[in-house]
């Protein structure tokens, strides 16, 4: 020790605590640099979020509620009878109500026109009530029915009354006529609930995500069903079993690259393989949920190998020490502790296949159905599908449709997503 | 399994409950134990002592095959369990497990309630026919560990939850719960206080009266207050194994009387 007290490298160095050498200065700078990029990096993704979800909300919004308008029916006996009741005449009874409230109106010019307030949805909603009590033909009932999509649109401000007559979608009598309902206090926005309980439709007025909301949740269903059992059996397979060789080794990387193919090419798949060579029902949610399931697979069986993983070995040596099999090791401790970490793979895993659109396009989930699945083998659609058809729509109401329907997307996926971590942080055990 | 050729004749009193000849441990490339030949008598505390990285705990876990989990593990040679072979192709490591029952260096509860934890070997080896006899095995078994009274009333209490010393004492609950013929424990007290520690040595020596003992230590007053025999391993070798007393003020082997004197490990 004594020689080596000459070598002034060695030599204690007695500097002060405080003191603020250059090196000490650089590493504080580096390391201020290194807190400010990610600073900055946080930022950035919070801006770009923000502008997402505010560019929705401000678009969408306006689809959350739906103008109506309420009408005093006159059930005319003359125009509906109970035994034609199919054919009965409930437009023009619905178009001679709102004639009656709007005076300067001529019933027969204008008759057309008139009509067109009106969503086309009206009519069935009066004969539904009409059906479901006879007893009102004769009568005069109040009832209150959508408006149609412009003049929805109007009363949410997205048709401009300054626009010259010949560009507006409305012209000055239809924005007139409107004017005279809303002073008559016949207009109403209430919350739209025929967004969830309506399937689509080729008016945006009427157009809903039941089918969709339905479709989905088959799709998801199928998914679970077939990945979930699947995919854990791989995994304790790979994980607990399989000697590590060559074998498990070009197995494990080809579960990690079809982890990483694109979607499209299952939707190729599954348009190959389940539709053309099995011929399982095109647009079908089974359909759908089988192709999900290919690309939810390799996901869970990562998470699950990583939750398998760990689990400590002390547990498992405890358990062998004491005579357990294999397989009661397995099941009776192992999978029991990894369960948190494969429950949230799995979510996370499903949340992805909700937000899943290419493959659902290929196998015609993209179709237009008017009502919503009652198996997973009827033709339907899905949240993400039913969003790429809306935003294909030229009406000016599939707009904000579109964009609710994105917001109630990232509603389902929020939810998964904090289920996810809830899960995690309920159930995961600390070592 | 009752092959004649292998049965050794029996005799009363401290027999050799096991027996090993020419073990040999290869982890891949490395040799790990070289030509081990020992014999573990019957109602006996045997010590394995050696400074890291010996081998004795490499040995101590091929004596109830925990050896082949380990992918890269390969064992060369006999160890016998009352004449039998218990690497012959033909036997059950599940079945020798319960025979020959183990006690980890850390604690290693399961996170269950403290009833399952001891309850766990009996319930998968049948050893109980019902609740009653169960409850009968899991307090025989704590009250064995010297853990009945402090854990009586809380028995659905997670393992998890006790103290380190404890953990451990629920551990050999555990593991004596099965009714094993040999215990082996690997380092036992290396994460336990001085307290603990006494209380799990005064347990060992009780132990004793049941079954045959196997302790690798790496504390030599621990070796010499609780073992009658002690192995000393060194580099993968048994250097020497004798009466405890032998080994501690007699040794024969230079390299052993280096070591317990404290000049290597």
């Amino acid at each position: 020790m004594t020689d080596m007290m000459d070598t002034s490298a060695n030599a204690p160095r007695r500097t002060s605590l405080k003191g603020n050498s250059a090196l000490v200065a650089r590493r504080k700078r580096r390391e201020r640099l290194l807190m400010g990029v990610g600073l900055g990096a946080i930022l950035i993704a919070f801006t770009v979020l923000f502008i997402l979800v505010a560019s929705l909300v401000s678009t969408g919004y306006t689809a959350f509620v739906q103008t109506q308008v309420t009408l005093d029916v006159h059930v005319d006996p003359a125009e509906i009878s109970e035994e034609q009741l199919p054919r009965g005449g409930f437009q023009n009874v619905l178009t001679r109500s709102v004639l009656d409230l709007l005076p300067d109106a001529d019933p027969e010019t204008d008759l057309r026109a008139v009509r067109g307030i009106l969503s086309n949805g009206a009519q069935f909603a009066l004969r539904d009530q009409v059906a479901a009590d006879p007893s009102l033909i004769g009568q005069t009932i109040t009832l209150t029915v959508p408006l149609s999509d412009p003049y929805d649109q109007l009363n949410k401000g997205n048709i401009n009354r300054d626009t010259p007559e010949s560009e507006r979608r409305l012209n000055d009598q239809a924005v007139v006529w409107f004017d005279q309902l809303d002073q008559a206090g016949r207009i109403s926005t209430p919350f739209n609930w025929a967004l969830f309980t309506n399937a689509d439709s080729r008016f945006p007025e009427l157009a809903g995500l039941k089918g969709a909301l339905v479709g989905s949740f088959w799709v998801l269903f199928i998914c679970f069903a077939v990945s979930f059992p699947v995919g854990i059996g791989a995994a304790i397979y790979l994980e607990e079993f399989a000697p590590k060789n060559r074998v498990s080794d070009f197995i494990e990387v080809n579960i990690n690259n079809l982890a990483a193919v694109p979607s499209v090419v299952f939707g190729l798949l599954a348009l190959a393989v389940f539709l053309n060579w099995f011929g399982l029902p095109r647009s079908a949610p089974f359909v759908g949920g089988l192709t999900l399931a290919l690309m939810t697979m390799p996901t869970i069986i990562i998470a699950t190998r990583a939750a398998l993983k760990a689990v400590p070995p002390s547990i498992r040596e405890a358990a062998l020490g004491l005579g357990a099999s294999k397989q009661q090791v397995v099941f009776g401790h192992v999978l029991p502790l990894a369960m948190p970490g494969i429950l949230t793979g799995t979510i996370i895993g499903l949340a992805q296949a909700l937000g899943e659109t290419a493959p659902l396009l290929l196998i015609g989930m993209n179709a237009f159905i008017t009502s919503a699945p009652t198996s997973p083998f009827d033709a339907s659609t899905a949240l993400p599908t039913q969003i790429f058809i809306w935003a294909d729509s030229p009406e000016r109401g599939f707009v904000s449709r579109t964009s609710a329907a994105i917001l109630v997307l990232l509603g389902f996926l929020v939810i998964m997503n904090a289920l996810a971590i809830y899960l995690r942080n309920r159930f995961e055990r600390r070592w | 399994m009752n092959d004649m050729r292998r049965t050794e004749p029996t005799v009363t009193e401290n027999t050799t409950k096991m027996q090993a000849r020419k073990v040999q441990v290869y982890y891949g490339d490395n040799h790990a134990i070289k030509d081990v030949d020992v014999d573990i008598a019957d109602k006996t505390v045997t010590a394995f002592i050696g400074p890291s990285g010996c081998g004795k705990s490499t040995f101590l876990r091929c004596l109830n095959r925990m050896n082949d989990t380990i992918d890269i593990a390969r064992i060369e040679g006999d160890i016998r369990l009352d004449g039998e072979d218990i690497y012959d192709p033909k036997v059950d490591p599940v079945q020798l497990r319960a025979k020959v029952g183990m006690v980890f260096q850390k604690p290693n509860p399961f996170p269950k309630s403290i009833f399952d934890n001891v309850a766990y070997g009996p319930r998968i080896h049948g050893l109980a026919r019902n609740k009653a006899e169960l409850d009968v095995i899991v307090e025989k078994s704590l009250r064995r560990a010297a853990l009945w009274d402090e854990v009586k009333d809380r028995l659905d209490a997670a393992g998890t939850s006790l103290s380190g010393g404890q953990q451990q004492r629920l551990c050999i609950a555990r593991a004596v719960a099965t009714n094993p013929e040999v215990l082996l424990m690997d380092e036992p007290c290396s994460a336990l206080d001085p307290i603990a520690t006494a209380q799990v040595e005064e347990l060992i020596d009780d132990l004793r009266s049941r079954f045959s003992v196997v302790i690798v230590t790496h504390s030599m007053q621990q070796a010499a207050r609780v073992s009658q025999k002690t192995a000393f391993f060194h580099l993968g070798e048994l250097v020497e194994y004798d009466d405890t007393s032998n080994i501690f003020t007699n040794p024969k082997d230079s390299r052993t009387e280096s070591y317990v004197t404290g000049r290597i490990g």
